[in-house]
Parts: structure tokens; sequence; C-alpha cells
């Protein structure tokens, strides 16, 4: 089983059709729309809001996605009045990118909150920059090996020099090889199985669990992706993207 | 009939009365929906009162949030639904409501629209009527019954919602117009108004 996803939208064609677009990349992962109201004009159903929670409930978690103001609200109340029922999250994302990147953590098995996250990367916020108190583990690991804090060389990226900068825990340049390079299904990939792992990584600067950061790279066949990963699973993470770019995603 | 039924009786009748005046007040700085949206919501509600009768108050305010928010659509379903919700709780299983009962279910009422819209004091919503009817009602409810509680509350909201004629709404759709906003009554905060005058009104 995996994580389930809900999607609430003033429209119903938009829940259905984001639901359509989404299975496409995710296709074990159970998604509900909820959108319109109960008698099929625009706007939003706490009755179909709640229905779709309920048939979405399951071990795993749900996490819910939303369109515009009130379908916020909506969501918000259906999950008051259904409380209780395990853990529902509300994810603040576009409703289309947003839904895209969960569906595909969910398929790769991410935990709830690995889903949301994936979901909320998506509005493309500047990676975050990993500070020392984040991870004191690497911090003291930093300083025993004499590479005392703001004594690293400049190259390793934007933030050395700053107090509370640290190198990678693991990182890697790795050249796209399939012909389309870095497009949708690939990044939806790489950020759904980053988003899985409990790191921060970075591919060429961008979130690397930020699937639409990913696709503002405009990488094609021959790029390198320069990958920086911080925290325990630095190394996974970093092995992920390598076998997923030598395997050309699966694609030509 | 129980205040609580009658309650929601009169505000029934006062969004059916209203819903022009609400449907304009709307148009000028939203989008024109409200009256006929509040009016659907309590048909729905008149609908389920008639359905299963509640035994308690705190039974018809959470049917009727239920009610709200299937049928509204828009904001207002779940802003109201919310506030009706949170008063049901705090009510309980109660068969009697007093001063303080009812003042503290009306503040739970405010607390679960600011919860749920996220508006403060000031920007031209709903909450510019309830926020000065809850403190009436603190007021009132220490040396007085719930009738003065009631009253108070309404003349409160009326008086704050006529105030949000000159703010400048930074909430909701009606934030899109800036400035422009300004020289118009907040629908939301009009229909708070008429729904907290039916409730003075059903305790008369």
């Amino acid at each position: 089983m995996t994580v389930r996803i809900v999607v609430v939208s003033h429209s119903d064609k938009i829940a259905e059709g984001a639901v359509e677009l989404a299975a496409q990349m995710a296709p074990d992962v159970m998604m509900v729309p909820a959108g319109g109201t109960s008698d099929g004009r625009i706007g939003t159903s706490m009755e179909k809001v709640m229905a779709a929670l309920e048939t979405a409930a399951g071990a795993d978690g749900v996490v819910v996605l939303t369109d515009l103001g009130s379908a916020v609200m909506t969501a918000e109340s259906a999950m008051e009045f259904a409380e209780g029922s395990g853990t529902v999250l509300l994810a603040d994302a576009p409703i289309i990118e947003g839904l895209v990147a969960a569906a595909v953590a969910a398929q790769g098995g991410a935990s709830v909150h690995a889903v949301r996250r994936a979901a909320e990367a998506t509005h493309g916020y500047p990676a975050p920059r990993p500070k020392a108190e984040n991870y004191p583990a690497a911090a003291t690991a930093g300083k025993t090996d004499g590479k005392g804090l703001g004594m690293q060389p400049v190259a390793d990226g934007p933030a050395a020099g700053e107090p509370g900068a640290l190198a990678p825990d693991a990182s890697g340049d790795f050249e796209l090889v399939n012909l389309a390079g870095m497009h949708a299904r690939p990044a939806a990939k790489i950020a759904g199985g980053l988003s899985a792992l409990d790191a921060e990584v970075t591919v060429n600067g961008v979130d690397g669990a930020s699937m639409t950061g990913l696709m503002t790279l405009g990488a094609g066949k021959g790029s390198v992706l320069h990958v920086e990963a911080y925290g325990p699973d630095a190394e996974r993470a970093v092995a992920y993207v390598a076998a997923m770019v030598r395997d050309g995603f699966g694609e030509p | 009939m129980t205040w609580a039924v009658k309650w929601l009786t009169l505000s029934a009748q006062a969004m059916a009365e209203h819903r022009v005046e609400l449907i304009e007040l709307d148009r000028a700085i939203g989008d024109s929906d409200h009256g006929e949206n509040m009016d659907r919501g309590f048909q729905a509600v008149l609908d389920k009162l008639a359905e299963t009768p509640p035994e308690t108050p705190g039974a018809a305010l959470k049917l009727t949030a239920m009610a709200l928010m299937s049928k509204v659509g828009g904001a207002a379903g779940p802003l109201y639904g919310t506030a009706f919700l949170r008063a049901a709780t705090t009510l309980g299983d109660a068969a009697y409501i007093d001063a303080a009962a009812l003042a503290a279910a009306l503040a739970a009422a405010r607390d679960g629209i600011v919860a749920r819209g996220k508006a403060e004091s000031g920007d031209k919503t709903m909450v510019d009527a309830w926020t000065p009817a809850v403190d009436a009602a603190a007021a009132a409810a220490a040396n007085g019954d719930t009738l003065a509680v009631l009253i108070a509350a309404a003349e409160a909201a009326e008086a704050g919602a006529v105030a949000t004629d000159s703010l400048v709404a930074r909430k909701g759709r009606a934030s899109y117009l800036g400035e422009r906003s300004a020289g118009h009554r907040d629908p939301g905060a009009a229909s708070s108004a008429l729904i907290l005058r039916a409730a003075a009104g059903a305790a008369a």
C-alpha cells in the first residue's frame, strides 16, 4: 500500500483531470478527486471532500491537494470533522505540479510527510542551505578532520565561508545519457525518490526534491548534474540519482 | 420550538428576505453569490431540522454546520460551518444554556472563523461583525441573562457590519479591489449581523 491522495478543486473536471494526469506517472497510487459542488456547480463541497477522505483513509495516511481559496477552507473543515481517522495532511502546493510530485513520491513508497514535502517542494523555492545546527553530528565531524568552519574552499558552493555552512556529506557529477534529458518524468522520478530520503539534496543548485526546480535546469542530453547531499541519507541520495541517470531514467 | 431551532428558522427567514440585498453587496466587491449561497444553505438547514429534529442546542448547531458546509459552496460555507461546529462543541450535550455558556459559544464561533479564514479585525470580513459581538456578549454575560447577551451581541454585530463600509479589504476576493473596496459594506459581516439578530429575536 502507499500514501493516498485527495484532490480538492472548485471544478470537477480539474480534479478528475489532475488525477488522470498524475496516474500516468503513479499507476499504483490511489488518488480520489473531489471537485465541484454536490449539484455539479463550480465550488467545493464538504460532502464530496468528506466522502473522498473516507474512501482514501488508509494505514499509510492521506495527503490533500487543493486549488484556490475556499477549497483550502473546505478541506480544512472536512479534516476537522473527520478528526481521528488516521494521518491526513494538507499540502500547500500548486494543484497540478504538487499532485504529480506527490503521486510520484507516494509511488516510490515515501511516507505521508515525505509525500507532502514532495508536493510543497514544487513551489520552486531556492534550495535549502544546510546549516550546521540541522546536522550536529556532521558539524562535529567537520571540525575533527581539521577543516574548521569557514575554511572550506570557495568552490564548495555558495554557502562556503558563511558561518554554519558545511561541505556536503556526499556529492557526485553525473552526465545525462537519455535523449530527452531532464524533462517532466525524469524530474518527477528524481524528486519523488529524493523526497523519500532523510537528506537535503541540491542538483546544480536547485532543490532536488522539487520537480519543477529540476525542470527549470533545462538540462539536455550531455549535461552534467552536480549533486550535493547533506544528512543521514546523503550517500543513498547521491547513489539514487547516479543510478537513475546511468539508466537513462529507463528511456532511450 | 426551542431557542436554537427558532434561531435557525429565523436565520433562514432573514437570509431569504435579505437575499437580494446580500447579492447586491457582494456584487460590489465580490462575486455576487453570497445572498444566493446563504439562502440555499439555510434552506438546507431547515430541511435537516425537519428530517432529524435535534434533541439539544448543540445537536442543532452541529447539524447546521454540516448543512452549511455542504450546500453553501463559497468561502462562507466553511467559515459559517466552522463557526457553528465550534459553538456546538462548546455547548456539548447541555440541554440548558446560561448567559456564560452562550457568550463562550459565541467566542468559540468567532475563534473558528478566525482560525479558518485567517482574517484579523479590520480586514473587512465577517470577523468585524463577530469580534465586537463576542466582546459585547462577554460584557453582558457578567451581569445579564441570555436575552441581554444576545441583544448586546446583535447590536454590536450590526454596528460592526456598518463600520466595514469605510474599510479597505485585506482578505478574500474583495481584497483584489484594494482601495476600491472602501465605500461598500462587507457581505459576510452583513449576513453575520442578520444571523446574530435572529439569535436575539429567537430569545425574545
